[in-house]
């Protein structure tokens, strides 16, 4: 704490730009990312998607938060008020604060100071290196492991029948594939020897290129990359695990009795999930802000999430819902022991092949 | 700075605790719990040992409580209105009386804290780092503990299953 009062004002200036940028990025991403999902099932299913407001309809998330802004806010009489209140704002926060670790490009110099661009990190000039907190992945797991009082409370304080349903499914889900997203990390753990996401992206760089990434390092790690992005789509309830809201059983599930700004928030949680995750994988599997030198770093990883992101939403228009059962069996008598053999099997391949 | 930060979390976890014991409702009390561990973890933070904080993080506030607010929410314990058992009160109250005073025997008794510093310090934990540290301790000296501790949690899982399950 003391250290971090003898640092340049450069760092105080850099850090408040890189949190602002990050975060009004991220917003964006998540307010077109609802467009996106609309434009791209619609022409999946031979649908032209929203085309009224604005050129193509680019103005439609812009429209739909104005309206949703200006909705009546109800709170039901039976509810637990507190709860029902700091509810959305649980789910919202630990999907934002996750990118605070996300490396998100290489180091930039300004007027002879280098910023590494990666939030919670400092360049230090001494050593020549590039500090971070050395427990990335372990932080985004706990903040991804919070996201789920959002959810359950909501149901719970709802005092409705489906809310409460939904935040049951919602809690049991997400512990369960939080097991084998975790494991499923331990590889590349294994690999990098480090939890320093800076340590774990500078591990997957080098002559070799997209051979590099730990998805194409070995078969085990691959089938960690795709066992992890699956858990993780489950942990953040999309479709086709999207249980906790399922439209045709649950009315809207955990935010039936949610309005106005409030239901917004639970949109906007969902979203931002989905674009930390999908910057998560990035930077464990597909190389972080690694790509060829004709574009610089940011704009790799950019277009690595997005394209991430476009996979989600072509999962969504493809796959119908699993029922509840499929789904904890898919978590525990699949993932679970899959996930446990290839840490073992990870671990021998490191030690026969190096 | 640190002691004004420090001062501010524990008055939290203060609050938080007490809120634990007070609050009519169980999934309050539980959600001041998880507040708690947030502190806790925090104050691991500030001792140098991130992992401790992130494992805080992850296995309590993540895992343990959400089963617990699993549990209050299936069995739909509504507010607590009825009049407590006094003998529950009188013993528990007691068991904490007991625990406090060893806490406190042993805190004013033993030497650690009046030796000075040990071999693991700040510096060490920076140079090696506290992941490494713990990794190393874990898997040479205290390996006996570690593998009783893992079997007595393979027992766990194996009764959980013997209970749940009506034909093996």
């Amino acid at each position: 704490m003391d250290a971090l009062l003898a640092l340049p004002p450069m760092y105080y200036v850099a850090m408040v730009a890189k949190v602002l940028i990050a975060f009004v990025f991220v917003l964006l991403t998540v307010a077109y990312a609802t467009y996106a999902e609309r434009k791209v099932i619609g022409f999946m299913q031979v649908r032209l998607g929203p085309m009224r407001t604005g050129w193509y309809g680019l103005l439609q998330p812009i429209a739909d938060g104005l309206k949703l802004f200006f909705k009546e806010e109800v709170v039901p009489k039976q509810a637990s008020t507190f709860a029902f209140l700091v509810a959305p704002l649980i789910a919202l926060v630990p999907a934002f604060i996750s990118f605070a670790v996300i490396p998100f490009g290489g180091n930039v110099e300004v007027f002879g100071y280098t910023i590494p661009l990666q939030i919670a990190s400092v360049y230090d000039p001494t050593v020549g290196k590039v500090l971070d907190l050395n427990v990335g992945v372990l932080y985004i797991l706990g903040m991804a492991s919070l996201g789920v009082y959002g959810i359950v409370l909501a149901g719970w304080s709802s005092n409705s029948k489906y809310s409460l349903l939904g935040g049951l499914r919602a809690s049991a889900q997400m512990i369960s594939y939080e097991l084998a997203a975790g494991l499923a990390i331990v590889s590349i753990f294994l690999m990098s020897g480090s939890l320093s996401l800076n340590q774990i992206v500078a591990d997957q760089a080098g002559a070799f290129g997209v051979a590099g990434w730990y998805l194409f390092r070995n078969p085990f790690t691959f089938l960690a990359g795709i066992i992890f992005f699956i858990c993780s789509i489950a942990e953040i309830n999309r479709t086709p695990f999207d249980l906790p809201e399922a439209e045709t059983e649950l009315v809207s599930g955990f935010c039936t009795e949610y309005s106005s700004m409030k239901y917004a928030m639970f949109f906007m949680a969902e979203y931002a999930n989905m674009v930390t995750v999908c910057a998560v994988t990035t930077t464990l599997f597909l190389g972080g802000w690694h790509g060829p030198a004709f574009l610089p770093g940011w704009m790799w990883f950019i277009a690595k999430v997005y394209f991430l992101i476009f996979c989600c939403m072509w999962i969504r228009a493809t796959y119908p819902r699993y029922r509840y059962d499929q789904l904890m069996r898919l978590g525990w008598k699949v993932f679970l022991p899959i996930t446990l053999v290839n840490v073992v099997a990870t671990a021998l391949w490191i030690m026969v092949v190096g | 700075m640190e002691t004004l930060f420090f001062t501010i979390v524990a008055a939290v976890a203060v609050l938080s605790s007490i809120l634990v014991i007070t609050c009519k409702n169980p999934i309050n009390s539980a959600l001041s719990l998880v507040m708690t561990f947030f502190c806790l973890a925090t104050f691991y933070v500030m001792l140098d040992a991130p992992f401790m904080a992130a494992i805080q993080v992850i296995v309590y506030a993540g895992a343990i409580m959400v089963l617990i607010v699993f549990v209050i929410m299936l069995l739909n314990i509504r507010s607590e209105t009825g009049k407590r058992s006094n003998h529950a009160v009188a013993i528990s109250s007691i068991v904490a009386f007991f625990v406090l005073f060893e806490t406190c025997y042993f805190l004013f008794r033993s030497t650690a804290a009046k030796e000075g510093m040990g071999p693991i310090t700040s510096s060490v934990v920076e140079s090696v780092g506290h992941t490494e540290l713990i990794g190393k301790a874990m898997y040479s000296q205290f390996l006996l503990p570690f593998e009783i501790t893992s079997l007595l949690l393979l027992v766990a899982i194996i009764g959980a299953v013997v209970l749940s399950k009506k034909k093996i």
